[in-house]
């Protein structure tokens, strides 16, 4: 995609950058509201795998903690599996996803 | 008269009937006579009362009625009736009838029977002849007088009758008797004309209420409500049939909006932590899990096995020498120092200044991965007898002589080669396989360089008797010319201590500058091994022979000095020649060369003690092998040995701590056994043995660097192995250096089959035969020597 000088992109991209350089990180992806990917280090049908289902799981999330009680919202989701985790960070418009093979 | 009154029953029901007894006499008075005047069908007799009068006047108590005289006597009528009772049923053949009304009774009925009976007959003419429809007169009920049949007793009884109030009023005792009025008081004349005596509570009579059972129960509020929603049509949320995608520009715009960038402001701070968080740890290991692991394989019965990791030996500098001492290098792993020296029965064959060059003293470096060829060589020109890493700087190498004299090298100039040995052995290996010949590959291979003593020790200052024992001093404290303890506060240990049988123990000092990097210097690279001396720093040139020991304790037991181990400065275990065990404490007066030592002695060992070894676990606890037993001390403790082992079959000859497991430790024997205790589980016996070699086990060394390892050197051998300390054998580390051990098998494995195609001539000549006996090649045992032998 072309350079943008704006510096908002600038800074996401640099943002972006950061977290996945961090140790074990395997995969970052963006993901607008309607669950469609925005950017992603994945290949393309992996990231419409990953989209679709955690972007309906983390409303079924957002759903349970406001129903509990609605002054109260979801902030975070981490799924630790045997092989990785998957950390969602929800918010109202998109929801930033990394996937990260913690260390040992 | 009392004769006459019988007693006569009141017949219940009927108190009117009076059963008599007619004579013949009577019967014929009042002409009653029975089957004449009266008959069972005709039994009614009316007799006038009069004549019984009459007849009770005369004949008195003869007569028959005088039993009912009372009763006739008071008879309100004029005729009494008298019945024959034919089937006695009131128990004589007559009966009186007493009253009027059941006089009628008694003459009545049968006139209503008779009367039934005509009707009947009437009826059955009727039937018989023309049926005409015969009205009977209404009979309208007739007043019929009462009969008593006994039921005004039970009546009256449950009457109530007219009866006055009964009142019972009592007083008090001494009011017994005491006149009382009573009044009368009109109701009315009372206000609300009403006076009542109302109820109270008698408290001296009461029911109490022990026990209530209640039931309660609760039952819900059940509503029942029910809605229902209208689905006007079925239609589907959403269908997809492949995903939505976002076109390029469409991605672009997104991520160039502001809302994006707000989006990240806001959120990558806690993904950040998140990351972080699993980059320190993982939160879900389970340690406690992990540590089972552990334990679980050492609860069964443990297939504990040292198994030889790796041989050495070396013809050159080796040969016909037995090892005085094995250290491991303290920070690289895989490299070994050993030293050597003659053996005991070829010692006075060896003339000190008639030695070959080949018989030259040296402390061999090996590494693991290159079992051939030394690394490095620290010459020296007297046989070593012990020697020891400086602790702080690895470089530094002091070494005990066998005359009493102690030495100092410096090898930082070849730190680098020895860490990069791993490397520099394949290169070597690829030449040592083009040549098969043992000798050649031995001369033609590149040399190991030779660094000479930096230093060595006067003489004249130095112990008349072999140093049998060096150590450095722990780094904390420092002691001075005066005798006086001080706090070492660079770190760098720069103190040794050293004992020899000539019963002096030896401080030394070594200067405190630290030696300057010198730029490398030339390789030796020819045959001739020991020709150039190698520049050496000068600072410590110049204590060249002018070594002087910093403090000489002379002891004032009459016994040698074997070994020692210095705990601090204050505390120390002497260990002596005749297995005594001296625990001093190092009172230090302000007195030149000397010091006064406060010791306790201990006689524990048969022999002389040659090994005292600190746990590695705990500082106070001291290790002491020698004879035929070993003991266990604790620093402090002034009674004696905290564990003595019985007396064992075999002579002890070496021993050593486990790094890695508190409470094990090993220990060699003379028939080349090595005992490995293990204090948690039995105290009186070792856990397992294994034998090792043929000959006596000299020295055991552990591996510092990587605990894995120690060194086992059996008397005999120019050979030394190298087993790993690992007791069990399910754990990781037992996979770790099985790897490791397999990958150096194969490398060496085609050495060895290069060299096993070369005539065994060869290879006895080059052994002395003595050797190939005692290394008892073992058979059947997995166990791979390093074919350079």
């Amino acid at each position: 995609m072309l350079w943008c000088p704006l510096s908002s992109q600038a800074e996401v991209e640099e943002t972006l950058k950061r977290i996945q350089a961090h140790k074990g990180v395997i995969a970052t992806m963006v993901i607008n509201a309607e669950g469609i990917p925005i950017r992603t280090t994945l290949d393309n049908s992996t990231t419409v795998h990953y989209a679709g289902l955690l972007h309906q799981l983390t409303a079924k999330a957002r759903s349970t903690v406001r129903d509990i009680d609605p002054q109260n919202d979801l902030t975070f989701l981490r799924i630790r599996s045997k092989k990785h985790e998957i950390m969602i960070a929800p918010d109202k418009e998109y929801l930033l996803i990394v996937i990260q093979n913690p260390c040992e | 008269s009392s004769s006459h009154d019988t007693i006569y029953t009141v017949i219940a029901g009927h108190p009117e009937i009076f059963p008599l007894v007619f004579t013949t006499k009577t019967q014929e008075i009042f002409n009653c006579r029975v089957l004449e005047d009266v008959t069972e069908e005709n039994c009614f007799k009316l007799i006038k009362k009069e004549d019984i009068i009459q007849d009770l006047k005369t004949r008195a108590a003869i007569s028959d009625f005088h039993p009912v005289k009372k009763v006739v006597l008071e008879y309100p009528g004029e005729e009494l009736l008298v019945v024959f009772d034919a089937n006695f049923q009131y128990g004589q053949n007559f009966y009186l009838v007493a009253s009027e009304e059941a006089k009628e009774n008694l003459l009545k009925p049968p006139e209503n029977t008779e009367e039934k009976e005509e009707e009947k007959e009437e009826e059955e003419e009727e039937e018989n002849g023309e049926a005409t429809l015969e009205v009977h007169p209404y009979k309208p009920p007739v007043h019929k007088p009462w009969v008593s049949l006994g039921s005004e007793k039970e009546v009256e009884e449950e009457s109530v009758k007219d009866t006055a109030i009964k009142y019972r009023i009592s007083r008090v005792r001494r009011k017994f008797g005491a006149p009382i009025t009573f009044t009368d008081k009109n109701a009315s004349h009372v206000k609300d004309s009403y006076i009542e005596c109302t109820s109270y509570q008698d408290k001296a009579f009461s029911i109490k209420m022990l026990e209530k059972n209640v039931g309660i129960q609760m039952v819900p509020k059940v509503r029942e409500a029910s809605t229902q929603t209208k689905w006007t049509y079925p239609k589907n949320a959403a269908t997809q049939y492949f995903p939505r995608q976002l076109s390029n520009e469409e991605r672009e715009e997104s991520l160039s909006s502001e809302k994006l960038k707000e989006f990240f402001t806001s959120v990558h701070l806690r993904m950040e932590i998140a990351l972080q968080q699993n980059e320190i740890m993982n939160a879900f290991f389970d340690d406690w899990k992990a540590l089972a692991e552990d334990e679980s394989s050492s609860g069964g019965k443990p297939d504990i096995y040292l198994k030889a990791y790796q041989s050495f030996t070396d013809l050159h500098y080796l040969k016909d020498r037995t090892i005085s001492c094995v250290c491991w290098h303290p920070t690289i792993y895989g490299i070994i120092a050993v030293s050597a020296r003659q053996r005991l029965f070829y010692e006075e064959q060896v003339n000190l200044s008639d030695k070959s060059l080949l018989q030259q003293s040296v402390i061999l470096f090996l590494s693991f991965f290159d079992p051939i060829h030394p690394q490095l060589m620290l010459q020296c020109s007297e046989d070593i007898y012990c020697f020891q890493f400086s602790p702080s700087d690895p470089n530094i190498i002091v070494g005990g002589c066998i005359n009493g004299q102690i030495v100092l090298w410096d090898i930082s100039q070849h730190e680098e080669n020895l860490q990069n040995a791993k490397t520099d052995a394949d290169g070597v290996k690829m030449s040592a396989i083009d040549m098969p010949s043992l000798i050649e590959v031995q001369e033609c291979s590149t040399e190991p360089p030779l660094v000479r003593f930096c230093t060595v020790s006067s003489i004249q200052y130095s112990h008349r008797k072999p140093v049998t024992d060096i150590h450095w001093l722990p780094d904390y404290s420092e002691a001075n010319q005066t005798g006086t303890t001080f706090e070492n506060k660079a770190g760098v240990r720069v103190q040794l201590v050293t004992c020899s049988p000539d019963c002096s123990i030896l401080f030394w000092d070594i200067p405190a500058t630290k030696l300057p990097e010198q730029p490398s210097s030339e390789k030796v690279r020819e045959e001739e091994m020991f020709d150039m001396p190698l520049h050496v720093p000068d600072t410590l040139n110049q204590l060249d022979l002018c070594w002087k020991p910093l403090i000489k304790v002379l002891l004032k037991t009459s016994h040698f000095n074997i070994s020692h181990q210095p705990l601090t400065l204050e505390f120390t275990f002497l260990a002596s020649q005749d297995g005594e065990i001296v625990y001093s404490d190092w009172k230090m007066e302000i007195e030149t060369d000397l010091a006064k030592t406060v010791s306790q002695k201990y006689t524990i060992h048969t022999e002389s003690v040659n090994s005292l070894q600190r746990s590695p676990f705990f500082k106070d606890i001291v290790l002491s092998i020698g004879g035929r037993n070993f003991a266990i001390w604790k620093e402090g403790v002034t009674t004696g040995p905290i564990l003595q082992s019985s007396c064992s079959a075999g002579r002890y000859t070496a021993g050593q701590w486990s790094l890695t497991r508190p409470g094990v430790f090993f220990i060699g024997r003379d028939d080349g056994n090595i005992d490995i205790w293990d204090l948690l589980k039995k105290t009186y016996e070792p856990s397992h043995f294994q034998n090792i070699s043929k000959s006596m086990i000299t020295f055991i060394s552990p591996c510092i660097a990587s605990r894995m390892f120690m060194v086992i050197t059996p008397y005999c051998a120019p050979l030394f192995t190298i087993w790993p300390m690992t007791l069990w054998h399910t754990n990781l580390c037992i996979i770790a250096w099985y790897v490791f051990f397999l990958q150096c098998m194969t490398t060496l494995q085609k050495t060895k089959e290069d060299m096993e195609e070369q005539e065994n001539a060869d290879y006895i000549v080059f052994l002395d035969l003595e050797m190939v006996m005692d290394l008892g090649l073992v058979k059947g045992q997995e166990i791979l020597f390093s074919s350079d032998a």
